[in-house]
């Protein structure tokens, strides 16, 4: 009975170890499993966590060491299809509203007609800067909109190899009328900032809508409230497109990857709604307004014009007597 | 006709280089411009890995899409190649590359581009097949002579794979069958939008 009751335990202890033996070393086996890639990068994990891929790398391009960013695909999107359907929509939005202003309300004519006595508005080196940033400005223009549109309307007109010659070009002389740009800018900034701050005056001529609100023209000083609100968007428009221009033009000297995608949406961004603005800027300039053109064209505005649209200053200007103006030569009398 | 991809096996990648130097010399590459590099990712920590990439010549690929001049084109095998004498190296292929394919050798100041130069899949451009012109532009067509790109070609520990996708994809399921574990086909899902599972 001992005998049977020890072979039992005997037999048991037998079972007992083989199944311990099946099991334990099969689980030591597993843990003992090298798997090389429990602790290895992963593409996809990487990607979910970070905009990109990057490591070290041997080369001397530093930019080289990113291996990976999806996000160009994004900036694909942005600049490849959003950005055509922004920018036509901003410019041909604008021109369909001159258009509607054109036809319904008409040009401005000057009230009660010419007077015949002229006043000068800008001198030389207020027209002549203003010319110079309009040489410079319809280079950009145009040189920025043909590599967001060219591909689609120039180049099925002229052939790849015309289009390719012609946009090398506006790719320089894009970089190079940058220049001019700015520093007429600057000096634009220095002569009229002064007149250019907003005062009281310019609340009533935005309530009046400028003159279309009433019968009666606000009075304003030499630049209006409307002209006003342009200086100050043209400036932030230069400053905008000045910064993310200068990323672009020294690519990666200061950003990586991301830092010029974004630089160069915000380019194509800020150009897009300053030309939209520009092109309203020429409207009044050059058809809206009679009697406007002349101010940048010659200098002088007719004394009714003047009155009219600028009574303060034409006040101040004109008030003082012909022979006491500092501007003597200016203000004479008809020539015929 | 072939859809010619790269699959780069970073389980295997030793970070030697030589696909770097072969294309360089195959290709007489200019000072200052790679086609491929190596990068190695959590360098020196556990799991490190490196990855040999280039053009990874995508379908549907975005720098074809963004170029202002209309450039690239995509030859019968899938290769994406782009005309020289219609680059005007503006730099938007590269903003757009999701491998930072493109490179640019730099002409006068400042950050002045010229014209863009990538991996042609040894494939060579848009003049007659091996012309001087063709070489001296884009470097060799070894495709055009029956052979496949050098960088796959000189890889000691055949890491890196080219040639025909569903080929290189077999290869590589193979090894991962095979050997138990594999980190995937790096740059495929962007690429290609298709996974090949680890």
């Amino acid at each position: 009975m001992t005998l049977l009751y020890r072979n039992i335990r005997l037999v048991l202890a037998a079972i007992g170890f083989l199944i311990f033996a099946s099991v334990v070393p099969g689980a030591a086996q597993t843990s003992n499993v090298v798997d090389p890639n429990a602790q290895a990068v992963k593409e996809q994990q990487l990607l979910r966590q970070h905009y990109f891929i990057s490591g070290r790398g041997t080369l001397a391009d530093t930019k080289s060491y990113v291996i990976e960013q999806p996000l160009g695909r994004t900036w694909r999107l942005i600049t490849g299809v959003w950005m055509h359907w922004i920018g036509a929509l901003v410019i041909l939005g604008v021109i369909a509203l001159l258009a509607l202003a054109y036809f319904t309300i008409g040009p401005m004519m000057i009230e009660g007609g010419r007077s015949g006595r002229k006043i000068l508005r800008f001198n030389t080196l207020e027209r002549f800067v203003h010319w110079l940033i309009v040489v410079a400005f319809v280079v950009l223009a145009v040189t920025g909109l043909n590599i967001t549109f060219g591909r689609e309307f120039l180049l099925p007109l002229i052939g790849p190899e015309a289009f390719s010659r012609w946009s090398l070009m506006a790719k320089y002389g894009h970089d190079f009328s940058s220049l001019p740009f700015v520093l007429g800018v600057a000096i634009m900034f220095a002569l009229w900032a002064k007149a250019n701050i907003p005062t009281a005056v310019d609340i009533r001529w935005f309530k009046e809508g400028g003159g279309m609100i009433g019968d009666k023209h606000p009075p304003a000083e030499k630049f209006n409230g409307g002209q006003k609100a342009l200086f100050w968007c043209a400036m932030l428009g230069t400053i905008g497109v000045t910064i993310s221009g200068l990323f672009l033009l020294f690519p990666f000297y200061w950003t990586n990857i991301l830092g010029m995608q974004i630089a160069q949406v915000l380019h194509a961004l800020i150009a897009i709604a300053y030309v939209g603005l520009i092109i309203a800027h020429i409207y009044i300039g050059a058809v809206g307004m009679e009697g406007g053109w002349e101010a940048m064209a010659n200098g002088e505005v007719d004394l009714n014009w003047a009155r009219q649209h600028h009574a303060l200053w034409a006040e101040r200007e004109f008030g003082q007597g012909p022979a006491a103006s500092r501007q003597d030569a200016a203000v004479r009398a008809p020539a015929d | 006709m072939a859809r010619m991809k790269f699959l780069c096996d970073a389980d295997r990648c030793i970070e030697c280089n030589a696909c770097v130097t072969a294309c360089k010399n195959e290709n007489e590459v200019p000072w200052g411009i790679n086609r491929r590099r190596v990068v190695t990712l959590n360098d020196g920590e556990p799991g490190e890995r490196s990855v040999s990439m280039a053009c990874m010549h995508c379908t549907d690929a975005p720098c074809a899409a963004v170029c202002p001049v209309d450039c690239f084109y995509t030859t019968d095998d899938g290769v994406v190649l782009h005309n020289k004498d219609l680059c005007i190296g503006c730099g938007y292929c590269f903003y757009a590359c999701p491998f930072g394919a493109p490179q640019y050798p730099r002409v006068g100041d400042f950050g002045s581009r010229g014209k863009m130069d990538k991996c042609t899949f040894c494939a060579g451009g848009p003049e007659p097949d091996n012309s001087p012109a063709e070489y001296e532009k884009y470097g060799a067509n070894r495709l055009a002579q029956g052979k496949l790109p050098m960088c796959a070609e000189v890889c000691s520990t055949k890491a890196l794979l080219a040639g025909d996708g569903d080929v290189v994809e077999g290869i590589y399921k193979n090894r991962v069958t095979t050997r138990g574990y594999g980190s995937g086909a790096w740059g495929w899902q962007t690429a290609y939008s298709e996974d090949v599972p680890g």
